[in-house]
């Protein structure tokens, strides 16, 4: 099953292309990082994956031929947007009420544990939170929805190295633990986080996809030890285009 | 760490999943917007007390001059014409500006109520939380600005009702307020009432939600509110509300509901025929009215001797629960309509 399936998938905003012939075939169960400068097109592709944005040209699909958007696929994915926006007049408790009315399943347990381990206080409002606390809110609430894809976008721009650190072993940890494979979608420029956790790379400029596939694969063919050199090579490479 | 465990999820996979209840909204509603609600309730609350304290002495001069025994009397004439002093006087009388006033709480209620509801969302980026969940967003939406919508509707027609009661003394006195009386299109009870009340505050609702997802800041879609409501008061109460039923036209001089009908317009015939419209032109005055004793609005009596007849339209004080159910008809149409149109451009636009 590919969790992520789109064919000639375009978005335009006015007469700009944001995303162009965009062809992708992610499979579950990995860790797939979209990496690329800004403006590369990363987040209007996680819109799209989410139904956030309507697509322009082609089609998209998620968790094995579910049109994006749909009930049926917002039920499976749980999406934590960039900034990791939460009610800021709400209390903790509040949000997590909120998560649950809104969805299907909801782990209550999970969150209440995760939360008390992380330190926030259910009664504390979310806007007194810190960015890095706010950030592990909005993950902790996506992951208690037991989502089977999750969807984040650029989840740790905003925040300093340690509270990066703790995302990200939080992502791991939810992927490795999940019986049935929780596959993770992210999208980042920060290279070397996404050294540790992905398994499957979309490399993005211009709007365009420029290269993708599993990362062992994909270091092999290229010849090169790491994702953060395979990544930056390509980028230089694709740079006069990106420009023009 | 904590372990995430996940049982298996029998037979969900590929069939659309029954949609969530709706019932399952009220606690989401009610935990976003109950400073709102709670706000509203705090405004109307105070404005009802002092409708309250005002109207209950109203009330008892009332209830003295009612009481007394024969009307005619001079001392029960007194009464009365006390009762009419402070009647005129209070805030909320015909020479009062609390009226007026009070014309500006639907708007604001319902401006301030509606515009957060889907602008917040937009504003601070939420609504990519919020839209992204398993509830379906145009559900969403639906659910909560229709409990919102209720809400307001039930607190708003509860005040109309205080303000229906504060008034029935000067309906008991035959007197000068009957909403469609004064001669005035903005005979300001009018859009007070129990009816009409919450049907503003809906539309004015209505409006800003709208106005919320057009402009997707909270402060913006309030002006952009009070402008439209503004236009939309003023067009209903200038253009509109004379035409809700034909007017009925008559040429007896003292109309049956005298001081209570709502007269629409005045003019002259003779022979027949349409002789001109409104007061007199200064021509004829001087020909049948030199006395100068015509200088009160009625010209019939100087001119129907000379073969004159004075017509007046208007709309009788018996229309007024008709004219306020075919307002608050008509609101609530348009209000439905907005919140569809919100409701639409959230499920269509691209975000």
């Amino acid at each position: 099953m590919n969790v992520v399936e789109s064919r000639g998938l375009g978005k335009r905003y006015g007469r700009t292309w944001a995303l162009r012939e965009c062809t992708l075939e992610i499979p579950a169960g990995c860790v797939a990082a979209l990496v690329g400068p800004n403006g590369a097109g990363k987040t209007t592709l996680l819109n799209l994956a989410v139904g956030l944005t309507a697509p322009s040209a082609g089609g998209l699909t998620v968790l094995g031929g579910r049109r994006a958007g749909s009930p049926a696929a917002l039920d499976g994915i749980a999406f934590v947007a960039q900034d990791t926006p939460v009610y800021k007049t709400l209390s903790v408790a509040d949000m997590l009420s909120i998560t649950r009315s809104l969805n299907r399943r909801f782990d209550q347990p999970y969150a209440r544990a995760r939360l008390d381990e992380l330190g926030i206080p259910l009664k504390r409002r979310a806007g007194k939170l810190s960015g890095g606390q706010q950030a592990q809110l909005a993950l902790t609430l996506a992951l208690a929805r037991r989502p089977r894809l999750l969807v984040l976008d650029e989840p740790v721009a905003a925040l300093d190295p340690v509270a990066r650190h703790d995302f990200m072993a939080t992502v791991l940890a939810a992927a490795a633990a999940a019986a049935d494979g929780v596959s993770v979608l992210l999208s980042s420029h920060v290279l070397t986080e996404l050294e540790r956790v992905a398994s499957y790379l979309v490399l993005m400029s211009g709007g365009r996809v420029q290269l993708a596939g599993a990362v062992a694969d994909l270091l092999a063919a290229h010849g090169r030890s790491s994702l953060e050199e395979l990544a930056l090579h390509y980028l230089r490479e694709t740079a006069p285009e990106v420009t023009r | 760490m904590t372990a995430l465990t996940r049982p298996a999820r029998p037979g969900e996979d590929d069939a659309a999943p029954r949609p969530l209840p709706w019932r399952r909204m009220a606690g989401v509603t009610w935990r976003q917007h109950r400073m709102t609600l709670a706000g509203v309730a705090v405004l109307l609350g105070a404005l009802a007390v002092w409708l309250w304290t005002a109207g209950t002495p109203l009330h008892n001069t009332w209830a003295t001059a009612a009481a007394c025994h024969p009307a005619s009397s001079p001392s029960c004439q007194n009464l009365i014409s006390a009762f009419d002093s402070t009647a005129t006087n209070k805030f909320m009388g015909s020479k009062g500006a609390g009226g007026v006033l009070l014309q500006l709480i639907p708007a604001l209620i319902g401006a301030f109520a509606g515009a957060p509801v889907l602008a917040r969302e937009l504003e601070t980026g939420t609504f990519r939380f919020a839209w992204t969940q398993g509830f379906a967003r145009w559900r969403w939406a639906l659910a909560k600005l229709v409990l919102l919508a209720l809400a307001l509707a039930a607190a708003t027609a509860a005040f109309g009702v205080l303000v229906s009661w504060y008034y029935q003394p000067y309906e008991g006195v035959g007197g000068q307020f009957l909403g469609l009386n004064e001669n005035t299109p903005f005979a300001y009870g009018f859009s007070l009432r129990e009816v009409t009340f919450p049907a503003w505050t809906l539309a004015a609702f209505a409006i800003a939600a709208l106005a919320g997802v057009l402009i997707r800041r909270v402060v913006p879609a309030i002006v952009a509110t009070l402008v439209v409501y503004a236009g939309l008061a003023f067009a209903a109460a200038g253009l509109l509300r004379e035409h809700y039923l034909a007017p009925l036209a008559t040429t007896r001089l003292d109309l049956p509901g005298t001081t209570t009908d709502w007269v629409l317009g005045q003019w002259f015939t003779k022979n027949g025929r349409f002789a001109f419209g409104g007061n007199p032109p200064s021509s004829i005055l001087n020909q049948f009215c030199s006395s100068g004793k015509a200088a009160g609005p009625s010209f019939a009596p100087c001119l129907s001797p000379h073969g004159y007849v004075q017509w007046t339209s208007y709309q009788p004080a018996s229309r007024f629960w008709p004219f306020q159910w075919i307002e608050g008809g008509w609101l609530l149409a348009l209000s439905a309509l907005l919140i569809a149109a919100a409701i639409w451009l959230v499920h269509r636009r691209a975000a």
